[in-house]
């Protein structure tokens, strides 16, 4: 419930039982308006309040901290080559986490909504598995299978294959945190959306992927996009599961947020500022794109085919 | 082009949606599957067009002008199917809609751009939609959508129209002229079509021939007229428009019910047992006064005088409820009020046969 639809509740609450209090308490009228009129004002003043505190200062902090010493003192920041490659890290990840899942949620969604099969609903909690687990368990998971200790650990160590500490573990890492964006968003859109234009297309000659490119995917590529920017938005903030697999290696294994935390525990404060602003820049145009895409997910919902419409004669 | 379904049979999981169903589809006929919910209608449907399986069972086939098509895919098939909420493509204009079958097919296959364009042009003059080419299905009615469901269905010249339930989805007056035009439309195309349907009044109006479906068997198929003047079980007359049952007894081709007794043709050779008596709210006649022994005595209950038919509603002596349909001038002529005491007269009953009980 958003803080406006609680006051605006809240002041239902306070003004529904008039009819009782009367009875018992005898107010004036004078009271219950003046009591009416308080009770919104300080809710609102309230939730505005709590909002300031600990959404917008939080906010404001990042761009005041990063720009204290001046925007010179700023862009230098920017200089260090390891910050360079954090940032190149954390592309590279995004880059290569974001397509897969974007082909894997696709593809699940695709199955989960469409077609009836054995072991559906273990797929469906299967895609939850990364939302419920730890981003710390997350990361532990590939140093016990692939670590120097781990299940495939000696093999990868005799063909001279570094996962655990190096790019491929994060990778690894950043796609299982953000495996379940893209197929969560599509599901529950083309469940409602069923399979009747599919089968009217297949019916009337096109191929599976006739199908698929010219019906499937413009009735769902609103949602697809939203489920990209939220999985963009986690790939390149995430923390934990790629903390464990990193190593934490300057220059070489540090990722944007991995490097933020370096600079702050070496009371760089400003480096680590700037660098935060970044990932909180893309925070705010990842809320702006949502809100904007959340809207056309809505207007597809709305277009369903339901004869809502006036009958014309 | 003639269809044939022989020996279908096909289960969900545990439930048997068709039981062993075979039908003989002419070139040309318009044919309407009717029955409850429930009853295998749309899933016969669906198999005769490909998108559901028979079971594998080696005894079912499905022929279209005698060749085999149960291996192949819906794609070859060239069947039209409409379905009941349209399936439109919500994201294409009518005309786009349209043009979809044709666009999808291989390059050398698809008709040039003029042709598909002067084809689509033509559809939509069909369906009299032609000034709605460029507007998109969510600023259509229910019945224009419809419409250019069955014109994006007819574009691909298919070799059987399929549709389900089509206007199920529609209020009652424009399901009427979207039922009338359909009929037109098929005496002008002259494609072999298959309508599914639950509505009675509708399988009877359009059809050439009605199929009469219940419980994943085939009860009935005949001409409008034959199913609803000679049904052939008590589920098909039960199903076809109101009746009045009364429980009796069959004894040499003789009906007993209540105090009446009345000759049932054509069970005269019919073994003896009880059976349901059945009379169309039709086929009774109301008199003030008691006319021979056919008759039998009731109190007028309701009278529902709207329509080309008075509805009234009896009480037996005995507490049987039974249903008159008096045309209005008869009603008119015997002045009828509630709450008088008639005498109700069958003229015509329908009874079937027993089974032998053991």
């Amino acid at each position: 419930m958003s803080p406006l639809q609680e006051t605006q509740r809240l002041k239902n609450q306070t003004t529904l039982p008039n009819t009782v209090q009367t009875t018992v308490l005898k107010p004036t009228a004078k009271f219950i308006d003046l009591l009416s009129s308080l009770v919104p004002g300080f809710l609102i003043t309230l939730a505005v309040g709590f909002m300031t505190l600990f959404l917008v200062l939080p906010l404001a902090v990042i761009f005041i901290e990063a720009f204290k010493l001046g925007i010179v003192e700023y862009f230098k920041s920017f200089q260090d080559p390891s910050a360079w490659h954090a940032i190149k890290l954390t592309l590279i990840a995004t880059g290569i986490s974001l397509p897969l899942n974007l082909v894997f949620g696709i593809a699940a969604a695709w199955a989960i909504a469409k077609f009836e099969f054995v072991g559906k609903s273990v797929l469906i909690t299967l895609i939850d598995l990364p939302f419920a687990v730890s981003p710390i368990i997350s990361g532990l998971i590939f140093v016990l299978m692939f670590g120097l200790q781990g299940w495939f650990g000696a093999w990868l160590a005799e063909r001279d294959l570094q996962i655990i500490f190096a790019v491929p573990g994060i990778v690894l890492a950043t796609i299982f945190v953000t495996f379940p964006f893209v197929a969560r968003e599509l599901i529950p859109l083309m469940q409602e959306q069923g399979s009747d234009e599919e089968q009217a297309a297949i019916s009337l000659g096109a191929t599976g992927w006739q199908s698929f490119y010219y019906i499937t995917l413009p009735n769902i590529k609103w949602a697809v996009l939203y489920g990209v920017i939220l999985c963009n938005a986690r790939a390149m903030g995430e923390f934990g599961a790629v903390s464990v697999v990193s190593g934490h290696i300057r220059g070489k294994t540090n990722t944007v947020p991995l490097h933020i935390e370096i600079l702050y525990n070496e009371y760089n404060v400003v480096a680590a500022f700037a660098m935060a602003s970044l990932l909180a820049l893309m925070g705010l145009v990842t809320l702006a794109l949502k809100t904007f895409l959340e809207w056309k997910v809505q207007q597809d919902r709305n277009t369903t085919l339901e004869p809502t419409l006036a009958e014309v004669h | 082009m003639g269809i044939e379904v022989q020996n279908v049979s096909k289960t969900f999981r545990s439930f048997k949606a068709l039981k062993d169903v075979s039908l003989k589809v002419e070139d040309g006929e318009l044919i309407t599957l009717l029955g409850p919910s429930g009853s295998g209608k749309t899933t016969l449907l669906r198999i005769i067009a490909g998108l559901e399986l028979p079971d594998d069972d080696n005894k079912g086939s499905v022929l279209f002008s005698g060749e085999d098509v149960a291996k192949k895919h819906v794609r070859d098939r060239q069947v039209g199917f409409v379905f009941q909420h349209y399936a439109l493509f919500k994201h294409m204009s009518v005309f786009d809609n349209i043009a979809f079958g044709l666009r999808v097919r291989p390059k050398h296959e698809r008709p040039s751009k003029q042709a598909i364009a002067d084809k689509v042009t033509s559809l939509l003059k069909l369906i009299q939609l032609e000034q709605f080419a460029t507007r998109f299905p969510s600023q259509l009615s229910g019945g224009q959508r419809q419409r250019v469901a069955l014109a994006r269905a007819l574009a691909i010249e298919p070799r059987v129209l399929l549709l389900d339930e089509p206007f199920g989805a529609l209020d009652a007056k424009v399901r009427q002229g979207l039922r009338t035009w359909l009929r037109r439309l098929h005496d002008e195309v002259h494609v072999t079509t298959i309508l599914v349907t639950h509505d009675q009044e509708e399988a009877l109006e359009v059809a050439d021939r009605v199929v009469v479906m219940n419980q994943s068997k085939i009860e009935q198929v005949g001409t409008p007229e034959e199913v609803f003047h000679k049904p052939a079980s008590e589920f098909v007359i039960d199903f076809l428009g109101n009746v009045n049952v009364f429980k009796g007894r069959l004894e040499s081709g003789r009906a007993h019910f209540d105090s009446l007794a009345m000759d049932v043709p054509g069970l005269a050779h019919a073994p003896t047992g009880n059976a349901n008596v059945y009379i169309r709210p039709h086929d009774l006649e109301i008199d003030r006064t008691k006319i021979g022994s056919q008759s039998l005595a009731a109190n007028i209950e309701r009278i529902n005088p709207a329509g080309a038919h008075a509805k009234l509603t009896l009480l037996g002596v005995d507490g049987n409820e039974i249903q008159v349909d008096l045309p209005f001038e008869r009603f008119t002529a015997l002045n009828l009020k509630q709450g008088e005491l008639v005498y109700v007269s069958p003229r015509k009953v329908h009874v079937f046969a027993p089974e032998y009980m053991i």
